[in-house]
């Protein structure tokens, strides 16, 4: 084996052009894990909006509560489980609810959709992350309605003491409500059987269940997927709304890995580019090497992890840039729920692990052709040059 | 013609029969040996001379096996180098051949020692035992201070002398040296001519020499002359 010394210092020999291939190839690891930091942060953000002991129960095959539909009769069949847990006034805490798109009037003339949550007499209680922050909760059997805070001012009387307008009736406003930054703020609540008639909507979109512990709701998943009474899908609350993340953070990943891809054309090149000088300089050391007894396919192996030795410094730069990108914070707009969500770029040892493969592949790739060649080349030529 | 003694009664070390080598400039066939037989006992020193383009390092390139001849039996310690494959030839020069180029051919990334190590390194050797070695033929060429330092820092003449002690670290049967002295001074020439008759004096060493300096020529104890592809 030609020592690797060899080719690590050849390359602090041209440390210049070896620098500017590790930046390039770098900067492409560096969007590629940033991308993946950041799917991963948004997962994660929007997964903490749920309590873990709630579990929602949607429809077989629905993966949103704005597609499912529930019969009503599950409600008190899923209510008497042992697992769930109960009200301070000894009810279960369990909750039928309904999600409608609502088209609501905006200042500036357009329209926005926003999401109203048909409750239960047990919603809030299920969810202590929900607090109200002005006025008051909506009584049921009325119209009243309350505001999750990311609403207030978007259309007009969205405020506490106003009045909105939708389903042609009147829903006047009691209370803003806060959901520590949980989709749930960018919904209006109010009494699911004001709300179904409404909008003809006799059925449930999901029941809510809040259970004794994490054990518990272990159980009862188990329990009602075992169950041939009911064909639900019970979720615990921040795997539903991870789930929810899933095409964003999808989307993001697949646009990432995209531009990653097209910009690690131009970073292969470049190390095509580096690795070609490198053996053009090199060529009567090659040459020697060869007629001293190494092999052809030494001389391959030498020249492709010099290649992989460039790429991995790549990888290591991009992968320590993203880190650098932890203490940044993004507040942004969760376009499906509408609700203001706040996210980081979140590493992973398998987002660095894989940086570091992805800069050692491109290295690697783009020493292909010039390993190749130098292999190949006659000693005679070689010790000539 | 000297030889060893006690090898009066065997074969040469280095035996061509019917040697030709041609290259091949587009379509045109340009010879470059014709017909050469050669023999070269072991433990000589010999030296080739000619006029440029006489096809001397052709010559070499054959013996030492970084070539193939177009035609002849090229036999180096009674194996025919012809028949072999690039992967056999390859292990061959590793085990029996010491290179000595006019351009040292050293890497300059690497210090002395470890120029010197590079053939050591596809012997299965240990690390302990190729520090030994190395020490010891840096020694011989009397560079045992110098053995951390880069070829840049040398001067052409010990960089030659680097570049002997690694033809040597691995004590094969055959050094070949094209033009060792070419690049030199008359002083640092004078030295490693030294060095090739303590190699060849008192290491036994078979030594094949191409030079176009007469008083390089004068050390060896035989001088042959090419001429157009012929051996005179
Ligand atoms: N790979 C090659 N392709 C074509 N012609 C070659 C090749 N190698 C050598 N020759 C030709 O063969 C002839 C002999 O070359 P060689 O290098 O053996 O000469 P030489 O005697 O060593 O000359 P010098 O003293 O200048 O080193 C020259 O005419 C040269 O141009
Ligand atoms: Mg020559």
């Amino acid at each position: 084996m030609i020592p690797l010394y060899y080719n690590t210092r050849s390359l602090w020999a041209r440390r210049l052009s070896t620098g500017l291939t590790v930046l390039g190839l770098g900067l492409v690891v560096f969007v590629f894990s940033a991308v993946l930091m950041l799917a991963n942060g948004i997962e994660s953000a929007l997964a903490s909006g749920g309590d873990p002991r709630n579990v929602i129960l949607l429809a077989e095959g629905s993966t949103s509560e704005l597609m499912s539909n529930v019969e009503r009769d599950a409600l008190r069949a899923l209510g008497s489980a042992p697992q769930v847990a109960s009200s301070v006034e000894g009810n279960p805490l369990v909750a039928g609810e309904l999600v409608v798109p609502v088209l609501l009037p905006r200042g500036d003339g357009k329209e926005s959709n926003i999401n109203a949550r048909g409750i239960g007499p047990e919603s809030f209680a299920i969810r202590p992350t929900v607090r109200l922050i002005a006025g008051r909760e909506p009584r049921m059997g009325t119209n009243e309605v309350a505001l999750g805070e990311a609403l207030v001012g978007r259309s007009p009387g969205a405020n506490l003491g106003g009045e909105l307008v939708f389903a042609e009736e009147r829903w006047p406003v009691v209370g803003v409500f806060t959901a520590e930054g949980g989709a749930y703020e960018s919904e209006l609540w109010v009494d699911v059987n004001r709300l179904g008639p409404a909008f003809d909507r006799p059925g449930l979109s999901a029941v809510v269940v809040r259970t004794g512990s994490e054990q518990a709701r272990d159980a009862f998943i188990k329990g009602v997927e075992e169950d041939s009474r009911f064909t639900l899908e019970a979720k615990s609350e921040p795997e539903y709304w991870a789930d929810q993340a899933t095409w964003l953070a999808t989307f993001i990943r697949v646009l990432g890995l995209f531009v990653s891809f097209i910009f690690s054309v131009g970073a292969v090149l470049g190390a095509m580019i580096t690795m070609y000088a490198q053996v053009a300089a090199r060529i009567g050391e090659l040459g020697m090497l060869r007629a001293v007894g190494y092999r052809r396919r030494s001389v391959l192996a030498s020249i492709l992890i010099e290649s992989a030795v460039l790429g991995a410094a790549g990888g290591v730069l991009g992968a320590l840039g993203a880190l650098a990108t932890r203490w940044m914070e993004i507040r942004t707009l969760n376009f499906q729920t509408f609700a203001e969500i706040r996210f980081g770029f979140t590493p992973t040892p398998g987002i660095m692990v894989a940086a570091l493969v992805f800069g050692t592949l491109m290295g690697t790739l783009g020493g292909l052709l010039p390993a190749l060649r130098a292999s190949r080349l006659s000693i005679l030529d070689a010790l000539r040059a | 013609m000297s030889t060893a003694p006690g090898q009066e009664a065997k074969s040469p070390l280095i035996r061509l029969r019917g040697v030709s080598k041609a290259y091949r400039r587009g379509d045109i066939v340009v010879p470059v040996l014709e017909n050469v037989d050669l023999d070269i006992e072991a433990g000589a020193f010999e030296a080739f001379m000619g006029p440029s383009g006489s096809g001397k390092s052709t010559l070499l390139n054959l013996i030492s096996g970084l070539d193939r001849p177009t035609t002849g039996v090229v036999e180096v310690g009674g194996q025919d180098l012809a028949r072999m494959s690039d992967k056999e030839l390859s292990d061959w020069r590793a085990g029996h051949v010491g290179f000595v180029f006019q351009l040292y051919n050293l890497l300059p990334v690497l210090t002395a020692a470890e120029n010197v190590e590079l053939p050591l390194l596809l012997t299965p050797l240990s690390r302990a035992e190729r520090r030994e070695h190395v020490a010891a033929a840096l020694e011989v060429v009397g560079l045992g201070h110098r053995m951390g330092h880069r070829p840049p820092q040398l001067s052409g003449g010990e960089q030659q002398r680097v570049a002997i002690a690694r033809a040597i670290v691995t004590d094969p049967d055959l050094l070949i040296a094209d033009e060792p002295t070419g690049d030199l001074d008359r002083k640092s020439a004078e030295q490693v001519l030294d060095l090739f008759e303590v190699l060849h004096h008192e290491l036994h060493k078979t030594l094949v020499m191409v030079t176009h300096d007469p008083h390089a020529a004068e050390r060896a104890d035989l001088v042959r002359h090419l001429e157009k592809g012929l051996l005179q």
